[in-house]
């Protein structure tokens, strides 16, 4: 049964198509990446999931209904975005954030009842960032500021958590880090994971399943193995890419060639 | 401290002591003035010693209704500031610096030189004219690029235009009109007649509908696209802020005319002392406002040794060298 079911979408920035009649279901508790060269559309595809994009063309289906059928609350209720930064301008601290995870379940005044704080600590130890609860955004790292947002996210409660990059610009540690607390949400609370990501090799230990999406459109869709292959990388993004296997998971490991090697080799 | 607990916890204390401060603010606004010993205006108001009509008269129908004027005003400045601050997302954003109160001010003089009454034709005529200059602000700034300086820098020049129109319309009117304008380019609250109680049952419902509003406005504060994406209407609640923040302030214009700066004053050191939640500021701001200006205006009639000067003098002196501070501060 499947959770997410994309059918036929296609989207539009101004007059620029930028995804174009794209199919795809993702099942309950899958880790689904989607992966692409710069431009591809992965990030509009995933802001036309949690209801920001308008649908030129198809429909997308949450829970069997199609998103167009839910109320904006109703929809956050299903569906949880994390965006690859929030704004810090205004000196909210951590708690504060978490808490206005809670929006989407509250009534006019946006109250927090007992349950509510309780669910915000439960999300703010998950993330390991119960230590900052009463700092402010503006005084954490990058990697602190994610887990901020995470547990934001968590708070929501939404069955599927969507991420755009969330690893991006952070150092291998808090990468990982991030990529398990994916993980354990996918293990523990049967959270589907729909995640933007450019880093293939993340993407191969982690996903389920890959989507490669190249000018808007289904390149590939399968497992790590069946998608990263050297081949059809290299053709995707346009240069050339090493792909053998993690001796460790016997996943495929991508490694990046220079121009000048590929040339000397005539490899590509 | 984990710096988390019920809203509630936090709202009632601050509401509380704000509002006690507001009482204390109504007192000394009644009981200090340039006739009759303080002291005498304390007994006259717990009815003790010796009735005095005079007194008496002086406190309930001259200092009350300028009381509750100032209160009003105030209040309905210093929220007027938060909410442009933070549809803005620009702390130095204030209707009298972007230029809202004067549109305000000249849709209301144009308004009395058509010869309409206060209500509906004069306060008509001055909401027109801040929907006007806001739209021209937003258009001039290019809001999505959200550079601050340039949003300023367009309220002070269309503020400086709207000044010039002021000026424009006091010379070339009668002198019985003149006099019912002069008083709109330094804010006055001397001018007040018993009618200060339709504006604050005007003001009453905008204060209440932003108070509504104010969890989704702290969302739309972490960014309009992951507001959007936890249910808040993004395009309604901000349009229904801006409509309601303007139509407060040009109320209150046509009132007292300009009088700039306690919109950036009261928000400005709430928010250092409270923090971001909206929930919060929003009342904190109605009471502090208030209670800012019924002190402005008390020292605006008791500091000069002969009559008095307008409160928007005092509140541009308090006002202006901490937005330059704040300036500065941005810059570095």
């Amino acid at each position: 049964m499947s959770m997410i079911d994309i059918r036929g979408v296609s989207l539009q920035y101004g007059d620029r198509q930028v995804i174009k009649n794209v199919s795809v279901q993702i099942e309950q508790g899958e880790f689904f990446v989607i992966i692409g060269p710069n431009g591809a559309g992965k990030t509009t595809l995933l802001k036309a999931l949690a209801g920001l994009h308008p649908l030129v063309e198809g429909n997308i289906h949450v829970h069997q209904r199609p998103i167009s059928d839910y109320a904006k609350k109703e929809l956050a209720r299903a569906l949880a975005l994390v965006p690859q930064q929030i704004n810090a301008d205004f000196p909210f601290t951590v708690a504060e954030t978490v808490l206005m995870g809670r929006y989407p379940h509250l009534g006019l005044l946006a109250v927090e009842g007992k349950k509510d704080l309780g669910l915000a600590e439960q999300a703010m130890e998950f993330t390991e960032v119960i230590h900052l609860a009463g700092r402010r955004l503006g005084q954490l790292s990058g990697g602190e500021r994610q887990r901020v947002i995470i547990a934001r996210a968590i708070c929501q409660q939404s069955k599927i958590l969507l991420l755009d990059e969330p690893t991006a610009s952070l150092d291998p540690a808090h990468q990982l880090r991030i990529m398990d607390l994916m993980e354990r949400l996918r293990r523990e609370v049967q959270v589907t994971i729909v995640m933007v990501s450019h880093d293939l090799n993340l993407a191969s230990c982690y996903a389920d399943r890959l989507l490669l999406l190249k000018n808007g459109e289904v390149e590939n869709v399968g497992t790590p193995q069946q998608v990263l292959t050297g081949e059809q990388l290299s053709q995707s993004y346009g240069c050339t890419l090493l792909v053998d296997e993690n001796p460790l998971l016997g996943k495929p490991r991508v490694s990046l060639v220079s121009q000048r090697i590929t040339k000397s080799l005539r490899l590509g | 401290m984990l710096g988390y607990s019920p809203v509630y916890k936090k709202l009632i204390p601050v509401t509380l002591i704000l509002l006690f401060v507001l009482i204390g603010s109504v007192l000394l606004g009644l009981t200090i003035g340039s006739s009759g010993g303080t002291a005498a205006a304390w007994k006259a108001l717990l009815g003790q010693g010796d009735p005095d009509a005079t007194l008496e008269m002086i406190i309930w129908q001259l200092r009350w209704p300028r009381v509750v004027l100032a209160a009003t005003v105030g209040a309905t400045l210093s929220l007027g500031g938060l909410v442009f601050q933070a549809l803005l997302r620009n702390p130095l954003a204030e209707p009298y610096i972007l230029g809202i109160s004067g549109g305000s001010a000249v849709g209301a003089i144009l308004g009395i030189l058509a010869g309409f009454s206060l209500f509906p034709g004069l306060t008509l005529s001055s909401f027109v004219g801040s929907l006007m200059v806001l739209s021209l602000v937003l258009l001039l700034s290019n809001r999505r690029e959200g550079h601050s300086d340039s949003l300023l820098l367009a309220g002070v020049m269309v503020n400086a235009f709207c000044g010039a129109i002021i000026m424009f319309l006091i010379s070339v009117s009668k002198t019985v009109q003149m006099q019912k304008i002069i008083f709109w380019l330094m804010g006055d609250l001397s001018a007040v007649g018993a009618d200060s109680l339709p504006l604050l049952l005007g003001v009453l419902p905008c204060f209440l509908v932003i108070f509504l509003l104010a969890q989704p406005l702290n969302l739309l504060l972490t960014g309009r696209e992951s507001a959007s994406a936890m249910g808040v209407n993004v395009a309604a609640v901000t349009l229904v802020l801006l409509l309601t923040a303007s139509l407060m302030v040009s109320l209150t214009v046509c009132h007292s005319g300009l009088i700039g700066f306690v919109g950036l004053t009261i928000p400005h050191i709430l928010r250092l002392a409270l923090g971001s939640d909206h929930r919060i500021l929003i009342p904190a701001c109605v009471l502090t406002g208030a209670s800012y200006l019924i002190l402005c205006d008390l020292l605006a009639r008791s500091l000069p040794s002969q009559g008095e000067m307008s409160v928007g003098i005092v509140t541009a002196l308090v006002g202006a060298p901490l937005f330059i501070g704040l300036l500065w501060r941005s810059r570095q």
